[in-house]
């Protein structure tokens, strides 16, 4: 029981569509790894009855709300939990329906592992390269391939090996890193929590394993300081009279007491005189701890203002390129339209000065002709901000890479955006 | 050196980012506190947000007038102890006043009156944020729940009509009149609340451990005898070792048989339980969307 203090938090996201199983997948993981209580079990049990079902429907514990029952389909990401004594795990589950570029980019932002379904029979589909694709331009660190339904090809190592095949030729053309293929059944429970007997030929891991040990504690960026400054602490008491604290979460980079750094926009330089974190005083801070950091010399930074590490400064500009996803439905992205634009913690308002292609997300064709950036749409743009950025490619950091636009009409948040 | 935190540290510092957005967006914000654990969590977290500097945040009770006497002494302790302002929005005062109808019968509850108080309370105090505990582990409408989720003048939630929220961007537009519900522990479990509280040696109301109380038992689920729950022909109050797995109002809350006298306990406890924490709670048992229901129209 004390392995409670020392297991990680590792977040990923599964995205698909109804008949691919993946409710049943997450089901399966819940229930074999015994996170389901028994008045949960029993509500299925009872329902999967009802509908005259031969066995217990586990897809039936990811089943959502009244409007989603009612209408037979997922409107939007649900998020569930359950925990191993190795790691705690939160899933962010996608809808592969209406939004599902919306939904899966919103569930692969924070993700460090995405599961691709496949189903054994239809091997690699359009929706498996999309799939990738969204895990590819969001960077998730790891991509599981799991190749579903292997009892419905009698557990067939030709089946398993062609989709492998397929996969890994379509990916060459992705920026992913780490992909692993696990052949599963998520209905029978085979090779997903517990070893399958009816694949001997397959001498990998089981899914379990997988997320359990998949090494994540390098998902970060170590290297390059960006502390952006979230909240001024100010006490105004007689104990702390002058005290002034920069509270925010690191985003990147090792920042220790004493080192040199440089303060933006002002350019001004200074050190770091304290660490103050949710434990009290450390000698240094990494991603992703919430501290706030007293420097020797005060240039009374304020909220949007980042410390970062001399010699080692991210970009400052109002000029940049950004992929974008379009998430409104009720108009698409306007050339030299003005939208507000949320990155790390600042908020400034930008005009959009070009489109310059739309992606085929299953192609990953680029089309200079198509301009038009429609809901689901991604697309390379050129935006000017009225203040600058301190910005980092995306593929460097995905928290300093990354922002959001904001309509200013309705308050929606319209489009997710990584720099390039 | 490893550079690398535990998922309590790490679902604490994603905690205290979002107690930091809401201080620094919004001009008024309000925490709601039941007296629970998760609320005690959330200002424990609040006090580590704004260290050394108060918490910059009002607390809002909503009391239905039927608790149990400890929650209102530890309340009434740590708002002693942190120097908070406290605001009691009574559901006693709005029965009085005709602004919300009682309930009559055996399940009678003041539950659903919650609901009104709270709205009532939140356009009183021009607040544009209300921060809450509750978790996306709890029920499944909360599972669809936002960190930000914005409602509109009436305190309505649009579960079809959400804000996405990616990687640490969010969103707190709204119009004047309009307001948030902010939600710091979401990504939390019933587990990993016990383990923190554990880990930080936090103190909570003596309801959570085990002790000897006389109770009723309803429909599976034993209630505190009191004088708030009338009693049906044939039921009788008898003496159990009990403790509460939520706390809300004496009405809803069901306790559970239980040796647990520490935060261990409970955690060796929770681990191997097979019933869910609001597997008590009779006011989620009224319907299967009866959470859903409560939620679109702006509860907790």
């Amino acid at each position: 029981m004390a392995d409670y203090k020392s297991s990680e938090l590792l977040r990923f996201t599964t995205a698909g569509s109804v008949d691919d199983g993946k409710s049943t997948l997450i089901g399966r993981l819940l229930y074999d790894s015994k996170s389901i209580y028994q008045d949960q079990y029993d509500t299925i049990k009872a329902t999967s009855e009802r509908r005259g079902e031969e066995t217990v429907n586990l897809a039936l514990l990811t089943d959502g709300l009244k409007s989603e029952r009612e209408q037979g389909i997922t409107i939007d990401v649900a998020y569930r939990y359950f925990s191993t004594p190795k790691r705690k795990f939160i899933i962010a589950d996608t809808p592969g329906h209406i939004q599902y570029t919306r939904n899966m980019v919103t569930g692969a932002s924070t993700a460090n592992v995405a599961l691709v379904l496949v189903d054994a029979r239809n091997g690699v589909v359009e929706q498996t390269k999309r799939h990738a694709i969204i895990a590819s331009l969001l960077q998730i660190p790891h991509l599981v391939v799991c190749i579903n339904k292997m009892d419905l090809v009698d557990y067939k190592e030709e089946a398993y090996d062609k989709i492998q095949r397929d996969f890994e030729q379509f990916a060459a053309k992705l920026d992913v890193k780490d992909v692993h293929f696990i052949p599963i059944s998520a209905l029978e429970g085979d090779n997903v929590v517990n070893r399958s007997t009816k694949m001997p030929w397959f001498e990998g891991q089981t899914l379990m394993y997988y997320l359990e040990n998949v090494h994540i504690a390098s998902d970060h960026n170590y290297i390059d300081v960006r502390f952006p400054v979230q909240y001024v602490i100010r006490p105004y008491s007689d104990e702390f009279h002058d005290y002034r604290g920069y509270a925010g979460r690191v985003a990147g980079g090792i920042i220790k007491v004493g080192d040199e750094v440089t303060l933006l926009p002002s350019g001004f330089s200074s050190k770091i005189a304290n660490i103050v974190g949710a434990g009290g005083d450390q000698k240094e801070a990494f991603p992703p701890q919430s501290v706030t950091i007293l420097l020797e010399n005060d240039f009374d930074l304020s909220r949007g203002d980042m410390i970062v590490r001399k010699n080692n400064q991210p970009e400052v500009t109002q000029d940049v390129d950004i992929m974008l996803c379009w998430f409104d439905s009720n108009k698409p992205l306007k050339e030299k339209g003005k939208y507000t634009l949320l990155h790390t913690t600042q908020e400034v308002r930008c005009v959009i000065q070009k489109i310059r292609y739309k992606l085929d997300i299953n192609t990953l064709h680029r089309d200079e002709e198509d301009s038009v950036i429609g809901m689901n749409d991604i697309g390379r743009i050129q935006i000017r901000t009225t203040k600058p950025l301190f910005a980092d490619a995306y593929r460097k950091n995905r928290i300093t890479g990354s922002v959001i636009l904001v309509d200013e009409g309705t308050n929606n948040t319209i489009a997710a955006g990584m720099i390039v | 050196m490893n550079y690398h935190i535990n998922h309590l540290q790490e679902l604490e510092s994603e905690s205290i980012f979002i107690l930091r957005e809401v201080a620094s967006k919004f001009e008024n914000p309000v925490l709601m506190f039941s007296g629970g654990k998760d609320s005690i969590l959330m200002v424990h977290l609040a006090y580590k947000a704004f260290y050394p500097a108060k918490v910059p945040f009002t607390l809002l009770h909503i009391d239905t007038g039927h608790n149990f006497e400890e929650t209102l002494k530890f309340r009434d302790e740590l708002v002693k102890k942190t120097g908070a302002k406290l605001i009691v929005g009574s559901v006693q005062d709005a029965i009085d006043s005709g602004m919300v109808t009682e309930e009559k019968g055996f399940s009678a509850s003041r539950n659903g009156l919650q609901t009104a108080v709270l709205l009532d309370e939140l356009e009183k105090g021009k607040f544009d944020a209300a921060l809450g505990g509750a978790r996306r582990d709890e029920e499944k409408a909360r599972a669809k729940e936002r960190f930000f989720s914005h409602r509109d003048d009436f305190g309505q939630w649009d579960p079809k009509n959400q804000r996405p929220e990616l990687w640490n961007l969010f969103n707190a537009k709204h119009n004047l009149g309009e307001h948030f519900r902010v939600f710091p522990i979401s990504n939390w479990t019933e587990l990993d609340v016990w383990q923190y509280l554990a880990m930080e040696k936090v103190e909570l109301p003596s309801l959570y451990y085990a002790h000897e109380r006389l109770v009723i038992e309803r429909d599976g689920v034993l209630l505190a005898d009191s004088e708030y729950i009338p009693k049906k022909e044939g039921e009788k109050a008898f003496k159990e070792m009990v403790r509460c797995r939520t706390i809300g109002d004496v009405t809803c809350t069901g306790v559970w048989r239980s040796d647990a006298k520490t935060t261990e306990d409970i955690i060796e406890e929770i681990a191997t339980t097979r019933m869910t924490e609001r597997g008590g709670r009779t006011d989620d048992k009224r319907s299967e969307t009866s959470m859903e229901d409560r939620k679109k129209k702006g509860y907790f």
